[in-house]
């Protein structure tokens, strides 16, 4: 029996990934004949096998990290085909893991080993997080009921991950290894029987449903959040066979994770004051033919609040300022988050200094940062050290919103849109061009008082407007 | 031309293939990987441009492919996944696409250092045309001011290389949005961006120069080569 271990690639490399087992349990393997894959850094490499034999054990899984010298699998070198049992060891057969950051080969899995199932490289997010000591499928079972079952995860099928004959598309086939679905019990409703992209969401959906309704029974441990789990149970995927599944964007994760957080994080309260643009839409439409054809971009509203915005904080440093433990952070800087909506999410690049700028000099920023937002092109400094934010939800027709507070920081001023309005002035109506600011803060550190007291310095400036643009 | 030094220095052919479909291009490096490995030939560095293509390497996650296949489709950009190290990329026209087949048992055997090597040679070229590229601590590939300028995926078979790098000289950046290149949230950018004008063939000319010094071999001068090897 000859151990093959996880080869050393180059002197500074201690570990590596197992890509992919390119023989199956039983298999025979030729001296030098590539026996799996490995992924270091961005080099992915095929690994021949030492000898000749049939491969008696996979004692490392597709997709796990695991460090040099660590025995992955076993060679029969009598190789006689009898040797798939052998798969099924205990586990305390398979090698500690050797880096301790690595995590521990994933449980024996005998099923996909077992089965002349072609080898599949698994998700690796499950890999890297297995269930501690999984007692077996219907564990797993239970503990996917009891936390919410996201959309993007099917119940864990676990047949063995074959493919039917047809031609598969590479987004399908991605698809049935990321979610675990043995294509087999796929009805493919393409040209020629083929599976669609449309046919596995359809399939995931309907076995969502299955997972629900079977799942809701055996719910008896709890999750490690402690939800009670037939509250979600009959919600989500009862219009199932309707609903297209897809999974998130990175973005979209980030954003969802750092919204929640947010909401965890501060005690949001949002107060809204009425403001008077009428000066400041006046002077912009007296400039703004000048200012587009001296800089080659338009001038917006979003400027002279921006200005404003700095203004007050240069004025109330507390609300400039962040939390961390028991400390109040007091910024030297004002630096100005932006939120630039993008085509599927939210990115909020920075300016920086932004009270060292005037209003020609913040439209000059907010142009070039919301444009190289929706073009990819920030570069990673230029979205963090943000020390408050602005958000314009005005452009998109809203008159007021109560926006989330951008982590670290303790409020975030939302602008609605610039309307005229008719408006009562020492009992005579008049018509005005009118907006709602409003300040979201962290009532952990700010107070109403304080909160109003900015945003009233804030609409002040605003009412009062007396830099000249240019 | 065969690109010969001194007796002492290894040999590499180096050829500029001109456009080139993704799948040619693939199974012309297989051909050449086997053929390197038996030892008929030399070390190759071969010089493509593909058109509109997105990989997926072995490491590659679906959710940094960010457009569905009919949607790659009408944009009229192909889809492949691939046997190479990396996550998803973006390859087309006004890119520099280099595929070494290297036998790294006549180099030094270390896959890091490898990758190092090819970033060194990269950075190398790009000073030439004035660009201060490097390196950044745990992100293959080749950057200047945060901006990704050149991608790195690689196979390794017994030591051969296959697959290569990515540089982008006038790349229409824009085709970037379809993907997360690399699994980063990280901009692209490309010569053209950063005020270079240079041409493809004084590129792959400074580039098999610079690989030539980084992997001590000599390259008197690229070959243009339209028909298969």
């Amino acid at each position: 029996m000859m151990d093959v271990v996880m080869p050393q690639m180059g002197e500074s490399i201690v570990e590596g990934t197992l890509t992919k087992w390119l023989k199956k349990p039983g298999e025979h393997v030729e001296r030098d004949e590539p026996l799996f894959e490995i992924s270091t850094d961005k080099v992915d490499t095929e690994i021949p096998s030492p000898v000749a034999g049939t491969v008696s054990e996979v004692l490392v899984q597709e997709g796990t990290t695991v460090g040099i010298n660590t025995v992955v699998g076993r060679i029969d070198e009598n190789g006689s085909g009898a040797a798939t049992p052998a798969a099924e060891k205990p586990a305390a057969e398979k090698p500690a893991p050797q880096a301790p950051a690595t995590p521990a080969p994933s449980a024996p899995a005998p099923q996909p080993v077992a089965k002349s199932a072609p080898p599949q490289p698994q998700p690796a997010p499950s890999q890297q997080a297995p269930p501690p000591p999984s007692p077996g499928p219907a564990a797993h079972a239970t503990l996917q009921s009891a936390t919410p079952t996201p959309p993007s995860q099917p119940a864990p099928v676990t047949a063995g991950l074959e493919e039917p004959a047809g031609p598969l598309s590479p987004l399908v086939r991605k698809m049935a290894r990321d979610y675990n679905i043995d294509l087999k019990q796929v009805h493919g409703t393409g040209a020629g029987g083929r599976i669609t992209k449309q046919d596995v969401e359809n399939y995931m959906a309907a076995q969502g449903a299955r997972t629900v309704a079977q799942a809701t029974a055996p719910a008896a441990m709890p999750g490690p959040e402690t939800r009670p789990a037939p509250a979600e149970a009959p919600m989500p995927r009862a219009e199932a066979p309707r609903a297209s599944v897809e999974p998130m964007s990175t973005m979209r994760q980030k954003i969802a994770e750092h919204m929640v957080f947010s909401k965890r994080t501060s005690a949001h309260v949002t107060t809204v004051h009425k403001v008077d643009m009428t000066k400041v839409a006046k002077l912009r439409d007296r400039v703004k033919a000048d200012f587009q054809a001296r800089h080659g971009f338009g001038l917006t509203y979003l400027s002279f609040v921006t200005r404003a915005a700095t203004a007050a904080l240069r004025k109330y440093p507390l609300v400039n300022a962040s939390i961390e433990g028991t400390n109040i952070i007091y910024h030297n800087e004002v630096n100005i988050g932006i939120a630039v909506a993008l085509e599927n999410g939210l990115i909020v690049p920075v300016i920086r200094n932004a009270d060292e700028k005037n209003v020609a000099g913040l439209q000059r920023s907010i142009v070039d940062l919301s444009t190289r937002a929706r073009s990819r092109q920030l570069k990673p400094d230029e979205v963090q050290g943000g020390t408050f934010s602005i958000t314009n939800f005005g452009s998109f027709g809203s008159v007021f919103a109560t926006p989330v507070i951008n982590q670290p920081q303790v409020a975030i001023l939302g602008a609605g849109v610039v309307e005229k309005t008719p408006v009562v002035i020492e009992d005579a109506i008049a018509i005005r061009s009118v907006c709602y600011l409003a300040l979201t803060f962290d009532h952990r550190l700010i107070d109403g008082a304080l909160a109003d007291q900015f945003t009233g310095h804030v609409k002040s400036i605003l009412e009062n407007w007396s830099e000249d643009v240019q | 031309m065969r690109c010969t030094g001194s007796p002492s220095m290894r040999n590499c052919e180096v050829h500029d293939l001109g456009r080139m479909g993704y799948t040619k291009a693939l199974q012309l490096q297989h051909e050449l990987m086997e053929r390197r490995k038996r030892g008929e030939i030399s070390d190759q560095l071969l010089f493509v441009e593909h058109p509109h293509v997105i990989t997926m390497g072995r490491n590659g996650h679906a959710e940094n492919l960010l457009a569905g296949p009919d949607l790659l489709g009408r944009a009229g950009i192909e889809f492949y996944e691939t046997d190479r190290g990396g996550d998803v990329t973006y390859h087309g026209p006004g890119q520099v696409v280099g595929y070494p087949i290297f036998d790294l048992r006549e180099w030094k055997r270390d896959v890091a250092a490898y990758m190092r090597a090819i970033e060194q040679a990269i950075v190398a070229a790009l000073a030439e045309f004035a660009i201060d590229a490097g390196r950044v601590e745990g992100l293959t590939g080749v950057w200047v001011d945060g901006r990704k300028i050149a991608a790195i995926g690689v196979h390794i078979s017994r030591w051969v290389t296959s697959h290569g790098f990515a540089l982008n000289i006038s790349t229409d950046l824009s085709y970037f949005r379809y993907i997360v290149p690399c699994g980063l949230t990280k901009p692209v950018t490309s010569m053209r961006e950063l005020g270079s004008n240079a041409s493809r063939q004084e590129v792959i000319g400074a580039l098999a120069q610079s690989f030539g010094r980084t992997f001590e071999f000599a390259v008197q001068e690229v070959l243009v080569t339209t028909e298969t090897l």
